[in-house]
C-alpha cells in the first residue's frame, strides 16, 4: 500500500483541497457528544472526538430514506435523490470503517442494494486513527486496524500523519495536494509501529471472541437470557447506535386524497415487539428474552457463520446508550463464567 | 432442465423495484382464500419469466404496501403466475378490493425453491393439509408435467371439511388419473356427499405402502399437521434430509437484507423457504 506523511500543521490546508471531493462532514461536537455532519467551517472539526452518538451508517443506510414512488399513472419508480451526492466524510475511526467492510457485504451481490452502494461509491471516507477509552474493545473484535474500506488513513506519529493510501480517489486527493504530502522514512515507519503497540497496550477492555460459537450454542438455553430479558428495555438504542446494525422495515405512505405514495424504508430493530410478527398474528419472538437472545446470537453467533467473523466491531457504543446498563462485554463474561461454572 | 441462469435474469438490476402486473384472473376458492391469476404488463417479462416450485415473489398493492407470496402455478404453465392468497393483514385485504384488469406489482422469483436435482428419479410424496397446498402446488404440477422425472408421485391432502379443500376440484381431478396416487380427506363432512376419504390427513398413510429411502416427502400445514405428519414420516424411516418444508417469515426484502426473516443464521428468503426437517430442528424457532 501506497505510505506517505502528511504534515499535522498542514491537515486544514488539506482539508481545504478535498472540498473538490465532495461536501466536507467529520464529527462535530453537540450536546450529549460528537455527531458526524456537514462542516461550515474547518475549525468546527473535532478529530479528538472519541465516539460518535450515531455510526457513520446514516450516510450509507439513512434512518429513514425513500426507496421508490408510486403514482397510478406510472407505477413504480425508483427514487435516486441524493444519492449520486459527493461527501468527503473525515476522521472515521477503524472500527466505524471496518464496520462499512462488513455491511458491504450484506449490502453487495447478490442483489446488490442500489442505494447503499451508490452512496459508498460517492462518499469518500478520510479514516484517522485514534487511542482506546475505557468502553472501546476493538482490538478484542480484530478491528482496531482496517487496510480497506476508506480513501486515505490518518494516523499520528508526532508532527505528521502517516498516511496509507487505500484507493485511486485517494491518490487523486493526494496528487490535488501538491507538495503537502511527502514520502516516508524508515524513522517514521518506526514511530509508526511505535504508536501501533501504544495503542495494543492501551485498551481497558478485553473480551475473548475465539469460542464465541460455541459459547452461543452451548448457552443457547441459558437462564442468562431471562435475566436480560426483564432488564431490557426493548427500546432498541443498541441497535440504532450500533455501526453493524442494517435491520430494515419498508412501509408505504400514501398522499392525502390520492392514490400516489412513497416506499419508505427506516431502520429497525430485532428488539421490537413486531419485528418476528408474520400474517396473522403469529410472532416468533414474542419475548423480550428472545428478542435480546436472538441479537447477541446473530451479532456474535449467526453472522459468524454466515460471513466468518462476529459482525461487532467493540465501538462501545451500545455500552454508552443502554438505559438499562446491559453491555455487551459483560454478557459474554457472563457466558462464559456460566460455562466455566458448569465445567468444575 | 430449468434454468438457473433464466431464474436469474428475471433478477432484474433494481432488486427492490416491482414490475407491473395485471390480475387477469380472481378465482375465489373457498372464503378468505382466492387464487389470483397476474400477468406481467410487459409482454417480453411475461414469456421470459422462470421460477423453480416452492419460490416465492413481493407483491406490491398500489397504496398498500409489499408482502411474500408463494408460487401457486407451476414452472412449466408460463405467461402467467398464480398466487394462492389468504385474506389475514392489510396488505392482503387491499389486495381482495382489487379487480380484474387492476395492477399490482411483482418483484422476483425469490429463495431456494424445492431441490429438483436431489429428487429426481425418486418417487414424490406431497402432503398437504389445510392450506398447505397453495406452496406445494407449483411443485405438484410441476413434477407431472415432468412425469419421467420422478418414479411414483403420491399426493395425501386434508381439509377440515369438503368446503374448505383448497383447489378442490383440482385435486379431485388427479384421483382418477393412473400417473399419480391421489389421496383426499377430510376431518369431517357435513353435507354427506364426499366421495373419498374421511379422517384425519394422518390415516391416509394406511392406505399407500411408502419406500422411505426413495422418496422425498414434501410437507406444508398448519403446526398440527407437522405435529404428526413428521411423526409419522420418521416412524416409517424417513431421513430427515429427505423431508422438505416451506416455512413463512415476515418479510421487508426478500433478498436477504432486512434482517426480518432471519433464524440463527439463515435467511428465510435466500436460504429458504424450503428447509429439510434437519435444518429445521437445527435451527432454533424455525417451525
Amino acid at each position: 500500500m501506497k505510505m506517505l506523511k502528511l504534515p499535522k500543521s498542514k491537515l486544514d490546508f488539506f482539508a481545504a483541497v478535498t472540498q473538490q471531493f465532495g461536501e466536507v462532514h467529520a464529527p462535530v461536537q453537540v450536546q450529549g457528544g460528537f455527531v458526524f455532519r456537514r462542516l461550515h467551517r474547518w475549525s468546527e472539526a473535532r478529530l479528538d472526538y472519541q465516539r460518535t452518538l450515531l455510526p457513520p451508517k446514516k450516510y450509507f443506510l439513512p434512518p429513514q430514506e425513500t426507496l421508490l414512488r408510486y403514482r397510478s399513472t406510472a407505477g413504480y419508480e425508483p427514487c435516486s435523490e441524493d444519492l449520486d451526492r459527493r461527501i468527503v466524510l473525515f476522521g472515521l475511526h477503524p472500527c466505524d470503517i471496518y464496520a462499512l467492510n462488513l455491511l458491504d457485504r450484506v449490502f453487495g451481490p447478490p442483489f446488490a442494494d442500489p442505494y447503499y452502494t451508490s452512496r459508498r461509491r460517492n462518499i469518500a471516507i478520510i479514516g484517522m486513527d485514534c487511542m482506546p477509552d475505557e468502553r472501546c474493545f476493538c482490538s478484542s473484535m480484530r478491528s482496531d486496524f482496517v487496510d480497506r474500506g476508506f480513501d486515505l488513513f490518518l494516523s499520528d506519529i508526532g508532527d505528521d500523519y502517516f498516511t496509507l493510501v487505500g484507493s485511486a480517489r485517494g491518490d487523486d486527493m493526494v496528487l490535488a495536494s501538491g507538495p503537502l504530502f511527502s514520502p516516508v522514512s524508515p524513522a517514521d515507519v518506526d514511530q509508526y509501529k511505535r504508536r501501533s503497540a501504544a495503542k495494543r497496550r492501551a485498551f481497558r477492555l478485553d473480551v475473548e471472541i475465539r469460542d464465541l460459537p460455541e459459547i452461543f450454542e452451548m448457552e443457547y438455553e441459558s437462564g442468562i437470557w431471562e435475566e436480560l430479558g426483564r432488564r431490557c428495555l426493548a427500546c432498541g438504542s443498541c441497535s440504532m447506535v450500533c455501526p453493524t446494525c442494517y435491520c430494515f422495515d419498508v412501509r408505504d405512505q400514501v398522499e392525502l386524497g390520492s392514490r400516489d405514495g412513497v416506499r419508505v424504508r427506516r431502520w429497525d430493530s430485532c428488539l421490537f415487539l413486531a419485528h418476528a410478527r408474520v400474517a396473522g398474528g403469529e410472532n416468533f419472538r414474542r419475548s423480550r428474552a428472545a428478542r435480546i437472545k436472538m441479537r447477541y446470537y446473530h451479532k456474535q453467533r449467526g453472522f459468524v457463520a454466515q460471513y466468518g467473523r462476529p459482525s461487532c466491531v467493540g465501538c462501545g457504543r451500545c455500552l454508552t446508550a443502554c438505559p438499562a446498563g446491559i453491555a455487551v462485554t459483560e454478557v459474554i463474561a457472563q457466558l462464559r463464567e456460566t460455562r466455566h461454572a458448569a465445567s468444575c | 432442465m430449468l434454468p438457473l441462469a433464466e431464474t436469474a435474469r428475471n433478477a432484474s438490476a433494481h432488486p427492490y423495484l416491482p414490475q407491473p402486473a395485471r390480475i387477469v384472473r380472481i378465482y375465489k376458492m373457498v372464503p378468505d382464500n382466492y387464487l389470483f391469476t397476474l400477468r406481467f404488463v410487459d409482454p417480453e417479462l411475461a414469456a421470459s419469466f422462470r421460477h423453480l416450485p416452492g419460490q416465492f415473489v413481493m407483491i406490491s398493492v398500489p397504496a398498500a404496501g409489499e408482502i411474500p407470496i408463494s408460487i401457486a402455478s407451476s414452472p412449466s404453465r408460463t405467461g402467467v403466475l398464480e398466487l394462492c392468497v389468504r385474506r389475514v393483514g392489510r396488505v392482503t385485504g387491499a389486495l381482495y378490493r382489487l379487480q380484474i384488469n387492476d395492477l399490482v406489482g411483482l418483484r422476483g422469483p425469490y429463495g431456494n425453491g424445492f431441490p429438483i436435482q436431489d429428487m429426481r428419479g425418486n418417487d414424490l410424496l406431497i402432503v398437504a393439509g389445510g392450506l398447505g397446498m397453495a406452496p406445494l402446488r407449483s411443485l405438484l404440477w410441476y413434477a407431472l408435467d415432468h412425469r419421467d422425472w420422478f418414479a411414483r408421485i403420491i399426493l395425501m391432502c386434508g381439509a377440515r371439511t369438503p368446503r374448505d379443500m383448497l383447489f378442490g376440484e383440482e385435486m379431485a381431478s388427479l384421483v382418477d388419473r393412473t400417473d399419480i396416487t391421489c389421496l383426499l380427506t377430510v376431518d369431517a363432512d357435513p353435507s354427506g356427499t364426499w366421495p373419498f376419504h374421511k379422517g384425519l390427513l394422518p390415516a391416509l398413510f394406511d392406505h399407500v405402502t411408502l419406500d422411505p429411502p426413495r422418496t422425498y416427502a414434501a410437507v406444508c400445514g398448519p403446526p398440527v399437521v407437522y405435529r404428526f405428519i413428521l411423526r409419522r414420516l420418521l416412524d416409517l424411516g424417513f431421513s430427515k434430509d429427505r423431508i422438505l418444508m416451506s416455512l413463512e417469515r415476515r418479510m421487508k426484502c426478500g433478498v436477504g437484507k432486512c434482517g426480518h426473516c432471519l433464524i440463527g443464521y439463515k435467511y428465510v428468503c435466500v436460504d429458504g423457504p424450503i428447509f429439510t426437517y434437519w435444518d429445521a430442528i437445527n435451527l432454533p424457532e424455525m417451525i
